[in-house]
């Protein structure tokens, strides 16, 4: 095979490319390249008031601003020793259905699912399959109807702030999405039953797995931090084990464990360690479908999205039928210098976030460790895996095999991309 | 400009990503309703965060997300610039610089520091700046993110070669049609909707807080009564600076203002004064 070059890898989230060398028909280099230009929000959070923090993380990502928004409250209410309500716990899990439901429609249908079918966009199926196009933008909008009725919008919502909420939403908007939700419910189910029935790229991988884990509840904003291979840490101690690394052709940090292994993240990580506390539905969807734990194939990770918007539905008519908000919407909080770190699930997996802020309530130190970063060093190894079968096949399909697996990660170039430039060079 | 030309053949649009958070073309993304009948009524020529196609230019209409930030970034927008014939620059990061122009500020040499190991390795430039500082732009609209109702009201405007029709008043007249209660006026809170483009809805008040101006300043706005009428309130050090040196901070008229209100912030007889946290 002589060089293949891809101009742009389409439906990511950022900038990057991806250089991949060969010789004697193996690969002896691959790389990831992020371009997605640096900027530096660690660096300007230092000075900024506390309350100022979720508002400006939510930057990081378009896509998954309440992820940012969470992390960040909870780790500037553990540097404040506060402690936020049940009530606000379940209305800020509700928001975190939205943005699952929201970012996972996404992916599942307008990004991953062309791959399978064959098709340049979602806008080409829609021309084949409009049923299944207006289905997804419906589930999706549901998502994006949840953040907008507790958040004011979308993207960028604004009611949520350390200690809480701003305001109480009003229920009445939030109830009357109840036969949407229903109807998402069912339409999630069925989206299960034909994840399994779709055409997947064989590739079988040996992953550490990482995620937030928590005894009673499939864990998205509380719980330790397990590991596949044993481990399990508090989230205050999660940097005693997993480390970040600047690479030279990455302006995202890469991630790995301190005996320099490399860990996965996201979906396929969350249903390997907590399917055990997946809601009803969802661990029908589970059983019904025949669906094998753990998924070790990275392209499958549709599966597990698809097996998550079940649960995000599910969780999501519970809070809103039990929502009836009553006290403070959030805490009156008391100053004082501290350090805190928080972690919640982000729609593509942990996302770590530590502060330490002075008496004052201004950071002093800000650092973000996202799910992409962490994936990186590992979508180069499961690259790696590829290639065999890569150098096997026409130019076309090589490329567009090696582009769907960097795909099915749900990549946040953003949170790290320009384009995906795809390279294979032969050095023979 | 027509996009109706005298063949049938649909404009070409296309969509481009600068540095930016995504989440402006994710709201045209969000546009569920209206999204399929879009597809049908224009080509959507370039669009990487929803298409592998990519068909060769020159486009109708460009929709650029994002700010300039790097050296590659300054020359493939004037490309951008030469490929389309109408060029719309989305959102407040292609507006006014966004988030990351707070680098404009202080050093970026030093914020790498901060946040990278080796920022030998990085390309980045001193400053982020907004498209129209960089090419002639032939619309701008506001937010962060984008009111993805705006986005769609310029193209169908310039499907019926007409002018878009935007939201006229600033966010303070939004409150006041939606019957919102003033936070400043019945709490004491800074808020920046006197002097910020609508378009949002007024969100922040309607949520109980202040304006943060992620919808850039107002053409028709007393900047400097705004920040002596806000500063005094500050709950926090630098509340009123801090807000104006946010979202849309490089922009000319919060520039201004932020300085201003970071000048009365130093003088201690209206400094911060031990008022409830937020």
């Amino acid at each position: 095979m002589n060089t293949i070059e891809v101009p742009a890898l389409a439906r990511v989230e950022g900038e990057g490319g991806l250089y991949i060398g060969l010789k004697d028909g193996k690969a002896v280099e691959i790389r990831l390249d992020i371009y997605e230009p640096p900027r530096f929000f660690e660096g300007f959070l230092v000075g900024r008031y506390l309350q100022e923090v979720p508002d400006i993380t939510a930057r990081i990502c378009g896509i998954c601003p309440v992820a940012y928004q969470m992390s960040s409250v909870a780790a500037l209410e553990k540097a404040l020793e506060a402690e936020i309500s049940p009530q606000v716990y379940a209305l800020r899990r509700l928001m975190y259905c939205g943005e699952y439901i929201e970012s996972h429609a996404l992916h599942v249908y307008l990004l991953q699912a062309p791959d399978l079918l064959g098709q340049p966009s979602a806008l080409d199926l829609a021309a084949i399959a409009p049923q299944v196009v207006k289905d997804a933008l419906r589930m999706k909008k549901i998502g994006n109807a949840i953040l907008k009725g507790i958040g004011g919008r979308s993207v960028h919502p604004v009611n949520a702030c350390v200690g809480g909420f701003y305001r109480w939403p009003e229920a009445a908007p939030l109830k009357a999405l109840l036969p949407e939700l229903e109807w998402g419910l069912e339409a999630a189910q069925a989206t299960v039953k034909w994840a399994v029935t779709l055409p997947y790229p064989e590739l079988e991988l040996d992953y550490e797995f990482v995620a937030l884990h928590h005894p009673q509840e499939y864990a998205v904003m509380n719980g330790e931090v397990w590991s596949s291979k044993g481990s399990q840490l508090s989230v205050s101690e999660f940097e005693t084990r997993y480390l970040e690394e600047h690479v030279k052709h990455s302006n995202a940090l890469h991630g790995y464990t301190k005996d320099g292994g490399h860990y996965l993240v996201g979906p396929l990580a969350r249903l390997a360690l907590n399917h055990a506390q997946l809601l009803p539905a969802a661990q029908k969807a589970l059983a019904d479908n025949q669906i094998k734990l753990p998924i070790t194939n990275p392209y499958k990770s549709l599966i597990a999205r698809a097996v998550e918007l079940v649960q995000a539905y599910e969780e999501a008519i519970q809070i809103v039928k039990a929502y009836a908000p009553n006290g403070p919407a959030h805490l009156e909080l008391k100053l004082k210098a501290g350090e805190g770190s928080g972690a919640s699930e982000a729609p593509r997996g942990l996302l770590y976030h530590r502060y330490k802020i002075d008496a004052q309530g201004l950071v002093q130190f800000a650092k973000i460790v996202p799910p992409t970063a962490q994936n990186l060093p590992r979508i180069e190894q499961d690259l790696l895996a590829l290639v065999p079968q890569i150098v096997a096949m026409p130019q076309e399909q090589a490329t567009l095999t090696a582009e769907h697996l960097v795909r099915s990660y749900d990549p946040c170039i953003s949170c790290a991309t320009h384009f995906l430039k795809l390279k294979i060079e032969n050095r023979e | 400009m027509t996009l109706t030309p005298k063949t049938q053949q649909k404009p070409k649009v296309a969509v481009y990503k600068f540095s930016s958070c995504d989440g402006c073309q994710l709201s045209l993304l969000n546009l569920e309703d209206e999204l399929l009948d879009l597809a049908a009524a224009v080509d959507i020529s370039y669009f990487l965060e929803a298409t592998r196609t990519v068909k060769p230019g020159p486009y109708d209409v460009g929709i650029v997300e994002g700010s300039i930030t790097t050296p590659h970034e300054a020359e493939r927008i004037k490309e951008v610039r030469q490929q389309c014939k109408f060029l719309i620059a989305l959102g407040t990061c292609a507006t006014a610089g966004g988030i990351q122009a707070l680098r404009n500020f202080a050093s970026a040499g030093e914020y790498a520091k901060t946040v990278y190991a080796h920022p030998e390795y990085l390309e980045y430039l001193e400053t982020s700046t907004s498209i129209p500082e960089n090419v002639p732009v032939d619309l701008v609209i506001w937010g962060c993110p984008v009111n993805k109702n705006m986005a769609l009201e310029a193209i169908a405007a310039l499907l019926q070669n007409r002018r878009p029709r935007f939201p006229p008043s600033p966010v303070c007249l939004e409150c006041k049609r939606n019957g919102t209660i003033c936070v400043v006026v019945s709490q004491g809170i800074p808020c920046l909707g006197p002097v910020v483009h609508g378009g949002c809805g007024a969100l922040c008040p309607a949520s109980g807080r202040g304006c943060y101006g992620c919808f850039g300043p107002s053409s028709v706005a007393n900047f400097n009564a705004l920040v002596q009428g806000m500063q005094p309130r500050d709950r926090y050090p630098n509340e009123t600076a801090t807000l104006l040196r946010s979202f849309s901070s490089a922009a000319p008229a919060f520039k201004t203002a932020a300085e201003l209100a970071y000048k009365l912030g130093a003088n201690p007889a209206s400094a911060h004064g031990g008022k409830e946290t937020l």
